[in-house]
């Protein structure tokens, strides 16, 4: 039980960064702690105690295997937060350039 | 097995590759190519409509046929309920790119935007045609980073912010539904909706599920932008091109957001009286909160974006009424009629608020500012964005020849029946409240003197945008005609059958 509490304690973890940091690199890196929490609650899903890899083997009858489900749906995960980290850099780079400052207190046009 | 069900997400995808490809070779081939993708998923998205009606159809990804009853493939279903926001999405999908033909050109790299367009209807599609929890994500995950994309499409600083923000915010709305879905995976064991709902009957363990459904609301509610999540929205949808406005408040936050959450919390969850009567005081407090934020706004585009949030409260606030009426034992018949009121507000609002956002634009294209205070007597050198402005005015306000008028009445008569009176007496203040505002609107943009000359000569946009607009004004009349015997048993009875009795939806899925 405990492991599963650590990722949600992990999901605070990123949580707090992303709206207590200044800077806007270390808020992108804040939403990777947190997107990397949830995948992990989510291959946590799929383990078993004692279980192996889920190739049927005849010969050797290992009764015991973890789901495959979750890891194949973590590694579709994971190529989707790649594609919004790669977007959320792009984005703090043409700030950047804008502004000429990553401090999020002077990044305040929109108001209302 | 329905062959057309495919081809919704794999024609934008293929368009989206194609655009980038082929337009290095031959000019102006983007255009062409993106409305051409778009009309055809418009005949396509109609022709599901007239012939799905109450025989929902289905696609097994890959042919895996179910086990023992229990589906082991990737399923895409297409039912009455799908059909309508299928619709919803390709109609304004077309008209917006048909406007974009116009209204694009002051931006560099129009390739980029067009794609970009291409991916998001088609995430946009998969979303709506998925039948299991995973395969939501991923087509959520699609179309809002094609969005978060489009938003910035400006790369100014003001577009930037935007989409930062609606960044940070997305981003977060996702990881909530991830963590949803892997809640609802651990004790189901499996992602597909109807399964799940059959897992369901077996035993519902209410403490474990009501923080999976919590956090899918939150996700959902996100995405939709209902009241207290609802800081990207105004942001996001001022900053971006008009046609992507169009799109992003008159088609996104319904396919992804409020289509998700009807779905999975009439569908797929057991309706409990807790999260329907938590549903509805979202919808109320998102209708009252986001008119009077509205009121006080001098940009156009920010002036329409809280008319979104409001007018999407109308929108939860009948469909919780359902669900509250459904998990009391309520009469059935009122049930139906608060979901109706819902889904029929809900795709009236995809023409009314899409249209403005048209108009919007097209006054952003002729004199460059969006500022209320700077504009007036556009009527009479802007006829044709001033007679559709006003009609889609009149429409969100719910003036009676047009459709709001009857969708905000269903709603109304529906809360009345149901014994919600101060529901109802909220629903008529919002809408008197909204008709101000857009009065002010019309007032101030079309009517008044200039307070100074422009130095150039005012004149009307060009055809394309004509085009789009006159479309959009037509089906804010037409689509009253929903209201009425004979068109409504076709279009949005089947979708209210499906919601309304809880157990079909799975049922049916299973047995095919």
């Amino acid at each position: 039980m405990i492991v599963y509490l650590l990722c949600f304690v992990l999901f605070l973890v990123g949580l707090y960064g992303v709206i207590t940091r200044r800077n806007l690199i270390k808020i992108a890196i804040s939403m990777t702690i947190m997107e990397f929490s949830t995948f992990l609650l989510f291959a946590l899903v799929g383990y078993i105690d004692g279980g192996v890899a889920p190739i049927v083997d005849p010969a050797d009858p290992v009764k015991i295997y973890v789901d495959p489900l979750p890891q194949a749906l973590v590694l579709t995960a994971i190529v989707i937060g790649l594609a919004t980290t790669a977007m959320m850099m792009a984005v703090i780079i043409r700030l950047y350039r804008k502004y000429g400052t990553f401090d999020i207190r002077e990044i305040k046009n929109l108001r209302g | 097995m329905n062959p057309l069900i495919p081809l919704f997400v794999v024609i934008p995808l293929a368009g989206a590759f194609l655009i980038m490809i082929l337009t290095r070779f031959i000019r102006g081939f983007d255009k062409f190519l993106a409305s051409l993708v778009l009309l055809t998923l418009t005949v396509f998205s109609i022709y599901s409509l007239v012939t799905t009606g109450e025989n929902p159809s289905l696609y097994k990804v890959g042919g895996w046929e179910p086990v023992n009853r229990i589906p082991i493939g990737i399923y895409m279903v297409m039912d009455g309920f799908t059909v309508i926001v299928l619709c919803i999405i390709n109609i304004v999908g077309f008209l917006s790119v048909f406007y974009s033909i116009s209204y694009i050109k002051r931006y560099t790299s129009e390739n980029l935007f067009y794609a970009l367009f291409c991916l998001m209807v088609g995430g946009m599609n998969g979303v709506v045609l998925s039948g299991d929890l995973f395969n939501i994500f991923v087509f959520l995950e699609i179309s809002v980073i094609s969005s978060y994309a489009l938003v910035a499409f400006g790369v100014e600083k003001n577009e930037l912010e935007a989409s930062f923000k609606y960044q940070i915010l997305g981003g977060l709305a996702s990881f909530l539904i991830l963590f949803g879905i892997a809640l609802i995976y651990w004790n189901t064991k499996t992602l597909n909706i109807a399964d799940i709902r059959e897992v369901f009957k077996t035993g519902y363990d209410r403490t474990f599920y009501l923080f999976a459904e919590l956090l899918i609301l939150s996700g959902f509610g996100l995405k939709a932008a209902i009241i207290p999540f609802h800081a990207w929205l105004p942001d996001a949808h001022s900053s971006a091109p008009s046609p992507i406005s169009a799109m992003l408040s008159g088609v996104l936050i319904k396919a992804v957001g409020i289509y998700v959450i009807i779905r999975l919390f009439f569908n797929m969850f057991e309706i409990s009286d807790s999260m329907s009567v938590l549903i509805t005081t979202l919808g109320t407090l998102s209708m009252v909160i986001g008119v009077f934020l509205a009121i006080g706004q001098w940009d156009i585009k920010r002036l329409l974006a809280y008319h979104s949030i409001s007018q999407m409260g109308y929108v939860v606030l009948s469909i919780g009424m359902g669900m509250i009426l459904i998990s009391r034992g309520g009469r059935s018949d009122i049930a139906a009629l608060a979901v109706a009121g819902g889904l029929f507000h809900l795709v009236n609002h995809a023409a009314f608020k899409g249209l403005l956002f048209l108009n919007a634009g097209a006054i952003e294209y002729t004199i460059g500012t969006r500022d209320l205070k700077e504009m007036g007597g556009l009527a009479k050198s802007m006829p044709a964005t001033s007679a559709t402005s006003f009609i889609a005015s009149m429409s969100i306000s719910g003036i009676p020849p047009f459709n709001g008028f009857f969708s905000k009445l269903i709603i109304i008569i529906a809360a009345v029946m149901a014994k919600f009176y101060l529901l109802a007496a909220l629903a008529v203040i919002v809408s008197i409240i909204t008709l101000a505002s857009f009065l002010k609107f019309q007032r101030y943009a079309f009517y008044d003197k200039p307070e100074y000359n422009h130095d150039r000569k005012i004149k009307e946009v060009p055809f394309p945008m004509i085009f789009s607009m006159i479309v959009m004004s037509l089906l804010c009349i037409l689509l009253s005609l929903l209201a009425f015997p004979g068109i409504r048993d076709v279009v949005l009875t089947p979708a209210i059958n499906i919601l309304t009795d809880p157990a079909k939806y799975s049922t049916f899925i299973i047995g095919i």
